[in-house]
């Protein structure tokens, strides 16, 4: 990859700073000549590694860029309760009771689950049966183990079908609202 | 001119849309189409499902952040909630939750244009009329299709909207008073079980004729998640092709599939207050959603002699808050198909409690939850109603009810299997005792979705495709006319009833003119009472009844009124007037006043104020 092609800025933002640099150079003789020495400067070697500029404050917050993630999160624990049971200490329960609670996690997430996403096998073949990957196989879908040697057609045996969600339909959530609150708290008056 | 027949199916818990392209040739077959209706499901969220719950929340304000209660199609939404998220969160705030407004809206007792709802709800809650909240749905769903249909605008295209079949006229005006409210303009009214058989003519396509063949009598049992609603539909042959007439319709019954899963739900509670467990409304509503689940689950394998069920805890202590039960097959079939569908023999009829004034406020629920005997009721009292008219539309000579040749099942309860062989046992047990052939069950439709897409689909049938059910109303209307007799005191005069509309009237059709001569003062309201009966198949426009007050067969509807205008001084003249009726073409009654031997017509107004 060229790193002087590449600008990590986009077009907008370089027209803004030609804008901003173009009045200052004009008003400000000092900054004329900081310009003009960095004009004068040799340019960097091709194959001088490129300092990674520390990237200007983003202005998506993690939580936002994260959204999607979060608004799963809420979704399992809306319909199925999935946070409360995974942040219960299961271990001070009996198998029955933990077993009891499962159907209601179990019943509200597969149905979440149904709602929101297609799933279908990434491998079509039953587990167990042997099968056959030829050469270019899709290696994201399927990952191969065991005695790994030689080259393609490799021939194995299906462990794990594996899963792909062919079609993802989350909700559209407000971009007014904080994606953090996975359940607000209930207070009945 | 419209590009779309918009099929729309409000229902009493859930409503949905089906769209048909008037520029296609054909049917749509199995690709009956249905708007995706984007709806709060969340605070914040937006999906789009293809089924519309029909609740209604009127929030605090206060309640939710703001931006909680936005749509697509407006951004700035919070004093309405409609769908989803109105459900599942009015469970735990029922004073702010109207729900069955449809049941409200074809209820006598109470003044349906008046902000009641939700019923009992505290004063600070900005109460609607039933009218308004149905208008509320159907504005979701109008915004809901303008927002996806741009340049088709919902108000340019051919609305059918469905109503039961047993909704009498002054539900039917309310429905499109409601439609109007809404901004539909054209709007076209179906009954239901009509709209289901509609979908299953589609669905067949040519190939129904391999079903039903001139000579059958379809019974369509429509069970939604609030009423009960029957239909038989004649098929007979015309000039060479077939015909179909739709020859009866049942009374409204309010039982509906809610009623079972809350019966479920009680039936488990019982046992578990026995066992010294409380529960509170948060989870009973929590029971009631896990024998749902329990009840398909088992309904779907029939080798499930138990289901577990789990009531979590509210907390966030899931496990530990969890109260554990279960629910067994005997108990399924106990509760669900001997209690709501139940062997009764065919002479069973439904158990009726006289109620109280104050009862009558609040809705009237069926008081026998036996959906068998409601229907044998209905079939008993339709052959001898048909018996007793001059022609019976079918064979009903030497028969103690009408013999149906097939079934069609409509309504999410039926989802069950069970519940339909327990409906076809039942009903063929009649027909066997009573010297009839066993009736078969008409399949393919799809039992949500149905009543939409037949709506859609009548729509395209009415410009000229297809075939058409044929039926006019299915009652027969009178007004009620006070006889003169000295006055007793504490004794009310008799009212005699007036046919004005016979059974059967087509769309785009008037009645004759009865004979009788009112008086109308001008400029002073004048008021009739009026009746409906369901059962009087033979009378004819004229005809008189003695003294409504014993009659069974009758049912008051609204009152009606009318003034007339008063003009250059006339106030006070008496006008001699006649009274007419007709069946708009949209399937509405309207009745007229015709001046005796003059220009003068004035319409009368259903008045659905409450009866005084």
């Amino acid at each position: 990859m060229d790193g002087n092609s590449q600008s990590t800025l986009s077009l907008g933002a370089r027209l803004s700073m030609a804008w901003k640099c173009f009045w200052r150079i004009l008003g400000q003789p000092e900054f004329a000549d900081k310009v003009n020495r960095v004009l004068a400067a040799p340019a960097p070697a091709v194959s001088a590694p490129v300092a990674p500029t520390p990237a200007p404050a983003p202005a998506v917050s993690p939580e936002r860029l994260n959204a999607s993630g979060l608004l799963v999160l809420s979704v399992f624990q809306r319909e199925g309760r999935l946070i409360d049971f995974l942040q219960e200490n299961v271990a001070s329960f009996s198998d029955a009771e933990v077993g009891a609670a499962a159907r209601v996690v179990h019943a509200g997430c597969k149905k979440a689950l149904a709602d929101h996403f297609t799933l279908e096998p990434a491998f079509k073949e039953s587990e167990g049966a042997t099968v056959t990957l030829p050469a270019g196989f899709d290696a994201q879908r399927v990952r191969i183990t065991g005695n790994v040697a030689g080259q393609p057609p490799f021939r194995g045996t299906l462990k794990h079908h594996g899963w792909v969600a062919s079609s993802v339909r989350l909700p559209a959530v407000a971009e007014s609202l904080d994606a953090r609150v996975l359940a607000p708290a209930e207070v009945e008056l | 001119m419209p590009r779309y027949s918009i099929g729309i199916d409000l229902g009493t818990t859930n409503s949905a849309v089906s769209y048909f392209d008037l520029e296609a040739a054909n049917a749509r077959g199995h690709e009956q189409t249905m708007l995706s209706i984007p709806q709060v499901t969340a605070v914040g969220t937006i999906e789009e499902k293809w089924l519309l719950p029909s609740f209604l929340y009127l929030p605090n304000n206060q309640e939710f952040p703001a931006g909680a209660l936005a749509l697509p199609w407006d951004q700035q939404r919070k004093d309405t909630l409609v769908g989803e998220f109105a459900r599942s969160h009015g469970s735990k705030v029922p004073m702010r939750l109207v729900s069955s407004a449809k049941s409200w809206l074809c209820h006598a007792g109470v003044n349906r244009l008046d902000a009641i709802l939700p019923w009992q709800a505290p004063d600070d809650v900005q109460r609607v009329s039933p009218l308004e909240a149905s208008a509320r749905y159907l504005s979701h769903l109008r915004e809901a299709w303008d927002h996806q249909f741009k340049g088709h605008a919902l108000a340019e295209q051919d609305v059918v909207l469905t109503v039961p079949a047993s909704f009498d006229a002054a539900a039917r005006e309310l429905t499109l008073k409601a439609a109007q409210q809404a901004g539909f303009p054209n709007v076209t009214l179906i009954e239901e079980p009509q709209a289901a058989f509609y979908a299953w003519l589609e669905e067949r396509g040519e190939s129904y004729r391999k079903h039903v063949q001139p000579g059958d009598v379809v019974l369509v049992v429509d069970v939604g998640g609030g009423t009960s609603d029957f239909s038989l539909i004649a098929v007979t042959s015309q000039a060479g092709d077939v015909a179909l007439t739709r020859i009866a319709v049942g009374d409204h019954i309010l039982l509906g599939g809610d009623n079972m899963d809350l019966a479920l739900a009680h039936t488990v509670n019982q046992r578990l207050t026995a066992g010294g467990k409380k529960l509170d409304a948060w989870q009973f509503n929590a029971l009631t959603f896990a024998c749902r689940q329990a009840k398909e689950q088992m309904f779907a394998d029939a080798t499930l002699e138990k289901a577990a069920l789990a009531v979590p805890g509210r907390g966030s202590s899931l496990i530990g808050g969890a109260i554990k039960a279960e629910l067994s097959r005997e108990e399924l079939t106990r509760v669900l198909a001997d209690g709501f569908f139940p062997r009764s023999d065919l002479g069973e009829l439904p158990k009726t409690a006289r109620r109280t004034g104050l009862a009558q406020m609040a809705l009237p629920y069926a008081q026998d939850a036996g959906v068998t005997r409601h229907l044998a009721a209905f079939l008993t009292r339709q052959a001898q109603a048909m018996a007793a008219a001059h022609e019976a539309p079918v064979e009903v000579a030497g028969r103690k009810f009408v013999h149906p040749t097939a079934v069609l099942f409509n309504g999410g309860v039926f989802k069950a299997a069970t519940l339909k062989q327990r409906v076809m046992e039942v009903l063929n047990g009649w027909l066997a005792a009573d010297g009839g052939q066993a009736a078969k069950e008409l399949e393919g439709v799809d039992l949500d979705l149905a009543v939409a897409r037949g709506a859609a689909y009548y729509g395209w049938a009415r410009h000229g495709h297809g075939l058409r059910i044929r039926g006019g109303t299915a009652r027969a209307y009178y007004v009620g006319v006070e006889t003169s007799m000295p006055a007793v005191p504490g004794l009310e005069p008799p009212v005699k009833a007036l046919c004005v509309a016979p059974f059967g009237m087509e769309e785009g059709t008037q009645a004759d003119v009865p004979p009788q001569e009112f008086g109308l003062v001008v400029g002073e309201p004048t008021r009739f009472r009026f009746f409906s009966s369901s059962l009087r198949r033979g009378d004819r426009v004229g005809v008189m009844l003695d003294d409504v007050a014993g009659d069974e067969e009758l049912e008051e509807v609204a009152p009606i009124e009318t003034t007339l205008p008063a003009g250059e001084g006339d106030a006070g003249r008496l006008v001699p007037v006649n009274l007419q009726a007709a069946v708009t073409e949209i399937g509405t009654l309207e009745l007229r006043c015709l001046e005796k031997g003059g220009p003068g017509k004035w319409k009368l107004e259903l008045n659905v104020r409450m009866k005084e």
